[in-house]
């Protein structure tokens, strides 16, 4: 075993939201942990740490994945998207508040896709990688896309009509742009 | 919930990645993936002292098409396996099962040479091995030898993998032509382990079965394989006797009970699915003439 004491720390280095960060951490540090504690970038939120609930999901090179099930360390030079990330998509547009939302976004504000807000983000990141393999979902779709995450206050069905919402949404600002495929 | 403290290795190569295997022994543990090893490291039901990280080992995300089978690397995520047209192609198998692989977000992190590796009775890939008559590539100091599922799955969660030997690749076998496939698993909530599933492949000639095999998911302790064709070989996939099939594959698996099911509903579940899959392999191998096979 590893003395507590004289744990190694390694130089990580990942491209959050299109910016480089780097920070000193031990070899141990999730990838969910990394973000939060020495990024200071706390959308993401960790529930079960053990990959079942979904709250903590990224996108990793465009792909969601479960950020408690990676190590900052791997994830070396690799491209995240967190939440906090999604506001600056090209598909992204200024709300009543004056900050800006992607399709995910601003349909789940729309259609009430949240209560608490606790699952939100993963939710957030994983509709919006799945839109992009699939823009036109059907209600039976929708659900299978979400069925990895785990929400404990809307009963899912707003979740549901949120993600069919997105849909439009995505379709409405693609046509806006000329049917261009945002970055 | 936060792993215990550990060395982090980030070999570049297999040599090195071994040579790290052999110098760290019981104490080492490969990540890929880490989708089962994490949350095992997570709730600290195993605290190695040594990880060696192969996510930058050079040439193991390969996926190879080839004339008597498909080669898997170490690296490649299921979610890649699962979308090679090429691949699934070759082996609709694969694909048949890998959609069942826990969630899209861990399919897009999790291998399925890890999965095999990590041996979970509950693995669907475990399972697919098994049914092609597949091989474990391992790369050991001693150089590299190739398993094959009956010697390479021990008991839950244990393989014959030296601790200083590591899975490089597994290879799945392309199946005989006039084969046909089907995968079914039950689970609670779709993407949670499975209660029971069912792998099946079955050949028909001349619009008669000549072959029936099976494999299993969550009710066996090891992956096996039951050869079915003694019960339904010779006839029809129309006549064929698909329930005597269901009570040969009900007196094969050996379930456990748990929190989610009773091991007579997980015994009861084998055999429906069984009868399930074997008649649309049948089914399939009728209408493709097993074109898609070879």
């Amino acid at each position: 075993m590893t003395d507590m004491t004289t744990e190694q720390l390694h130089d990580v280095t990942v491209h959050v939201n299109g910016v480089p960060r780097t920070a000193s951490v031990p070899a141990r540090r999730l990838l969910s942990d990394f973000l939060r504690h020495d990024l200071e970038l706390t959308g993401t939120h960790v529930g079960c740490e053990h990959g079942v609930c979904g709250a903590c999901t990224v996108l990793v090179d465009g792909k969601p994945m479960r950020s408690c099930l990676m190590f900052a360390v791997t994830a070396q030079d690799h491209r995240i998207t967190t939440v906090e990330g999604l506001c600056e998509a090209p598909d992204a547009r200024p709300c009543a508040t004056g900050e800006r939302m992607n399709p995910a976004q601003q349909a789940f504000a729309e259609c009430h896709g949240l209560q608490c807000g606790f699952c939100t983000p993963g939710f957030l990141t994983t509709v919006t990688a799945y839109l992009e393999e699939n823009p036109t979902p059907s209600q039976e779709e929708a659900r299978e896309a979400i069925s990895g995450n785990l929400c404990r206050c809307t009963g899912y069905q707003n979740i549901v009509k949120s993600v069919l919402r997105a849909a439009e949404i995505r379709t409405e600002r693609l046509e806006e742009n000329g049917g261009e495929v945002p970055a | 919930m936060k792993p215990a403290p550990f060395v982090h290795h980030a070999p570049r190569s297999v040599e090195e990645a071994v040579s790290v295997l052999e110098q760290v022994g019981h104490d080492g543990k490969v990540l890929a993936g880490g989708q089962s090893l994490i949350p095992i490291l997570n709730m600290r039901l195993a605290s190695p002292g040594h990880l060696v990280d192969i996510n930058r080992v050079a040439a193991l995300d390969q996926v190879e098409v080839r004339d008597a089978d498909v080669r898997v690397g170490a690296l490649v995520r299921h979610a890649e396996l699962e979308h090679h047209e090429g691949a699934c192609a070759a082996l609709p198998l694969l694909r048949q099962a890998l959609v069942n692989v826990a969630h899209p977000a861990i399919r897009n992190r999790g291998t399925t040479v890890g999965s095999i590796a990590h041996a979970d009775a509950a693995g669907e890939m475990p399972a697919i091995l098994a049914l092609t008559e597949g091989v474990v590539e391992a790369a050991g100091p001693q150089g590299s030898r190739e398993i094959s599922p009956a010697d390479f799955f021990l008991g839950p969660l244990e393989t014959s993998l030296a601790e200083d030997e590591l899975a490089v690749a597994v290879r799945f076998p392309r199946f005989a032509p006039g084969t046909a496939t089907a995968f079914a698993e039950s689970a609670r909530r779709h993407g949670d382990y499975a209660m029971a599933g069912v792998a099946a492949a079955v050949t028909v000639r001349d619009g008669v079965i000549t072959a029936a095999r099976t494999s299993f998911v969550s009710v066996t302790d090891v992956p096996s394989v039951l050869d079915l064709t003694d019960v339904v070989g010779g006839s029809e996939p129309a006549g064929a006797d698909w329930a005597a099939a269901a009570e040969a594959v009900r007196s094969h698996v050996e379930p456990e009970a748990d929190i989610h099911a009773t091991a007579d509903y997980r015994r009861m579940l084998a055999g429906e699915l069984a009868r399930r899959v074997l008649r649309q392999a049948a089914e399939n191998a009728v209408t493709t003439k097993g074109s898609s096979d070879r």
